[in-house]
């Protein structure tokens, strides 16, 4: 009788699962980004956090000239593994505006650990106006605001290529991955854009998985916790719920044989 | 004197002056449930852990929100970011209302194939569409508390739903704005709103399962208890029973909530909210997605909304639509299959709802919306009259007791 | 059935219903958690806890207030005769001892937290009976050192973690 309805279980919870996977198929895009596996992938998955530290370098040197992360303060980096003094230095570098004073003026001073980064543009009407009317998104969610995520970030970055010749290109840049190829950010890495201070060889490759690491790690700060809280509480339903069905079946066997 | 004898005189004495505990006792515990109920009867107590799951994670949510249009996706991440278990609190408030919405929809369901709105339960059915309608209106206003660019712009399309309204559309829609545009009076109200409403649904759930107790449980045999044979208590037996199957559901639910919490959910609303972009592809949340589809397969401004609030309004008179004696589809045999059709047809609609409105989706979508409004308004009425339904059994615990004499001699 | 049996087998079932009841009641417990430490300070609020205050501006005889984790904090630059006032004193009759030695770091400079130890009041500057803070809210009076010396506060004034960095800057917290 169990087996039985067992059976069917399964097969509802996969006929679910099914419709599923063919909404969100059909509702996505059909080109195909690069197939890459990130250290932070599957159930296990944690970031790599000497490739987070250079793709914060990267952000640093090449993508903060345009694009801000406002939502991740400079504290923020201890789970990346630097430590309170080495925040402190990286915040000292950044002037952040403060005050008013006690004579009711602004003024600027070097940022600490507790705040945010700082934007490049002092709002998005400048921004908009020094990037030809693109405002360049700002950074810190931009893999959970993008259809398939890190592969989609890792995707772009390596996609830029030459304008096909049957292109009208007007104010543009060409890109494989891009909704409608035209993508207004030039080509922000080729390859040893920077000199990484663990030494590490800086191709585009590396430079993109290290960029993209740390901006999953922007958008999902909490993944690794999320990931090990996880494992726990589902190893704990699981029980319960064998627990939960041994007692049920044990209170219904009377019923179930008639004799109540 | 034992302890036990001071407890119970305790209880006694809060009982004398206020009966909660005999009317525990009563809907809780002797309440006399059918005994052959299956597990699409676990619903109902799922969908109602959810509305406090909701209602809790809520709550909390609410201590680090700020309704405005400059502050409310920033406190978002601040909750994401800042506060303790601030995004366990707010993934698992994300994905309760889907949960919400998939066990609801399951127990819908579950009534129309076992003709659970029949008399005497057609105001039981009724509160149930009603807590269904404010559900819908909750997480709606829910959804565009985040700010995103996917809470604008359903907050912006939306409201202008109204505007199909001849003569005094436009005026509802700049009431129901606060202005001429979704900004931050829309979102003030819309916050209010979305705390109220839950308590709402509350009210009508007390409703929905007064109404339940007077008449009793259907089953999946849609015939009447016979007496006591045919009824077991609810405690323990649906007690343990559903606490099985919540314990179930939890586990996929917090499957979802650590492993894929912005599954269900729309990248765009990533996006903090802009009132000069759009974004290119706007579809709601999946639970909408079938009256989204029927929105959009009528060519015509107001008859599409029309139809749309159609769509739920028909069921609450489905307890005079379908004509037949019969409750349970078990032995209706034209019914069984036609119902299996509608469950398709709803599927198509979710289907067509999430995707552009463009070439053969168009046809689809019309197609399954004239079979939606045919099968309710149909179908239903004349199968009833047409069809010859199998013979019911006597009683319930006579059907239960051969079925298990038959599963013995077929393993013998 | 004899008794024997019937505790047999009643022992038998107790045991998977009350696992599994301890289990339920566990997962509530361990549920309850995130829901009581969402109040707690978050971490944006923890993070605020220093500050650096220029104190050349102060002169002999003035008083500034500044806000350190939400509360204000007393900068005052005291006179010889309020350092002689608060030096002299015998500490043993007093209700919280304490001498001012202990109490400051600079003699000139008295940084405390300028919050009443009774019921969380912020104090009047040179007021009350001994020069010193007066809490209008039920009647305590501090000393020239920040000291309770008549009312109902309990403690003196708290001093918080603070140091020098440079002559006249200070670091808090």
């Amino acid at each position: 009788m169990f087996s039985k309805f067992f059976i069917r279980f399964l097969f509802y919870i996969f006929s679910i699962y099914f419709l599923y996977i063919s909404l969100s198929f059909s509702a996505g895009k059909s080109f195909e980004l690069y197939d890459i596996k990130f250290s932070f992938d599957g159930i296990f998955g944690t970031f790599d956090k000497p490739s987070a530290r250079r793709g914060l370098q990267i952000y640093r040197e090449v993508c903060s000239g345009c694009h801000g992360l406002k939502f991740i303060a400079y504290r923020n980096l201890t789970s990346l593994g630097y430590s309170r003094e080495e925040i402190k230095n990286i915040a000292s570098e950044y002037e952040i505006e403060d005050g008013p004073n006690s004579e009711g003026e602004m003024y600027l001073r070097p940022a600490v650990s507790s705040d945010n980064f700082i934007d490049p543009y002092a709002n998005i009407n400048m921004a908009k106006f020094m990037n030809n009317g693109a405002a360049p998104p700002d950074l810190s969610l931009i893999v959970k605001a993008r259809n398939y995520g890190s592969k989609y970030v890792y995707s772009l970055l390596m996609g830029y290529k030459d304008i096909p010749d049957n292109f009208d290109s007007l104010n543009g840049y060409y890109n494989k991955f891009y909704p409608g190829h035209i993508i207004a950010m030039p080509q922000p890495l080729y390859g040893d854009d920077v000199e990484y201070l663990d030494g590490t060889i800086s191709s585009l490759e590396q430079e993109v998985i290290d960029i993209t690491t740390f901006l999953t790690w922007t958008s999902h700060p909490e993944m690794v916790d999320r990931k090990k809280m996880g494992f726990k509480v589902l190893v704990f339903l699981i029980f319960m719920t064998g627990l939960l069905f041994l007692s049920y079946k044990k209170i219904w066997k009377p019923v179930k044989d008639g004799s109540i | 004197m034992t302890k036990k004898e001071i407890g119970s005189r305790l209880i006694d004495w809060i009982d004398y002056r206020l009966p909660i505990f005999s009317s525990i006792k009563h809907s809780l515990v002797d309440y006399p449930t059918p005994r052959n109920l299956n597990y699409w009867w676990n619903f109902g107590s799922l969908a109602g852990f959810f509305l406090v799951l909701q209602i809790i994670t809520g709550v909390v949510l609410a201590m680090h929100y700020n309704p405005s249009a400059e502050g409310a996706f920033a406190s978002i991440e601040h909750i994401m970011r800042n506060v303790n278990y601030g995004w366990l609190i707010r993934y698992a408030h994300m994905n309760g209302a889907s949960f919400f919405f998939i066990v609801v929809y399951i127990h819908i369901f579950r009534g129309l194939y076992y003709g659970s709105y029949k008399s005497p339960r057609e105001l039981l059915w009724w509160f149930g569409l009603i807590i269904l309608l404010l559900m819908m209106a909750t997480a709606f206003m829910g959804y565009v508390l985040p700010w995103g660019q996917m809470s604008f712009w359903a907050a912006t399309v939306i409201t202008n739903l109204f505007s199909a309204i001849p003569v005094i559309g436009d005026g509802i829609v700049n009431w129901l704005l606060g202005g001429f545009a979704v900004d931050d009076a829309l979102l003030k109200r819309f916050y209010a709103l979305h705390y109220l409403f839950p308590f709402l649904i509350v009210g009508f759930v007390i409703l929905h399962i007064s109404a339940l107790h007077t008449h009793g449980s259907n089953n999946p045999l849609g015939i009447d208890s016979g007496g006591p044979q045919d009824s077991i208590s609810f405690h323990p037996y649906y007690t343990i029973k559903d606490l099985f199957g919540l314990s179930f559901v939890l586990t996929i639910f917090f499957l979802v909530v650590f492993y894929a919490p912005d599954y269900l959910g729309h990248p765009d609303n990533y996006i903090p909210a802009d009132s000069l972009k759009t974004p290119a592809h706007i579809v709601p949340e999946w639970y909408f997605l079938p009256f989204y589809g029927i929105l959009r397969a009528i060519p015509d401004k107001l008859g599409g909304v029309v139809a749309m609030v159609s769509a739920i309004f028909v069921l609450f008179l489905l307890p005079w639509l379908d004509t037949s004696k019969v409750k349970s589809a078990t032995f209706r045999p034209i019914y069984k299959k036609i119902y299996w059709l509608l469950v398709v047809d709803v599927v198509v609609l979710t289907w067509v709802g999430g995707n552009p409105p463009e070439g053969y989706f168009i046809l689809i979508g019309r197609i399954a919306t004239i079979y939606y409004f045919s099968h309710i308004l149909i179908l239903m009425p004349i199968i009833g009259f047409l069809e010859k339904p199998k013979k019911l059994p006597s009683s319930i615990a006579g059907t239960v007791l051969k079925q298990k004499r038959e599963n013995v001699d077929n393993n013998v | 059935m004899s008794n024997k049996d019937k505790l047999k087998k009643s022992s038998r079932r107790d045991f998977i219903h009350i696992s599994s009841g301890v289990t339920v009641v566990a997962g509530a417990c361990f549920s309850a958690w995130p829901l009581i430490d969402q109040m707690n300070p978050s971490a944006d609020i923890l993070s605020f806890s220093t500050i650096e205050v220029d104190l050349s501006l102060l002169k002999q005889g003035q008083s500034m207030s500044v806000l350190w984790r939400g509360k204000p904090l007393f900068i005052r630059y005291r006179t010889d005769d309020e350092i002689k006032e608060a030096q002299d004193i015998d500490i043993k009759n007093l209700k919280h001892p304490e001498s001012d030695k202990t109490r400051v770091i600079d003699p000139r400079y008295l940084v405390m937290v300028g919050v009443c130890t009774h019921l969380g009041c912020v104090p009047l500057g040179q007021q009350g009976d001994y020069d010193g803070w007066f809490c209008p809210c039920h009647g305590s009076h501090y000393d020239t050192s920040g000291r309770i010396r008549k009312g109902p506060a309990p403690f003196n004034l708290e001093i918080p973690p603070y140091e020098f960095i440079g002559d006249s800057k200070i670091k808090i917290g």
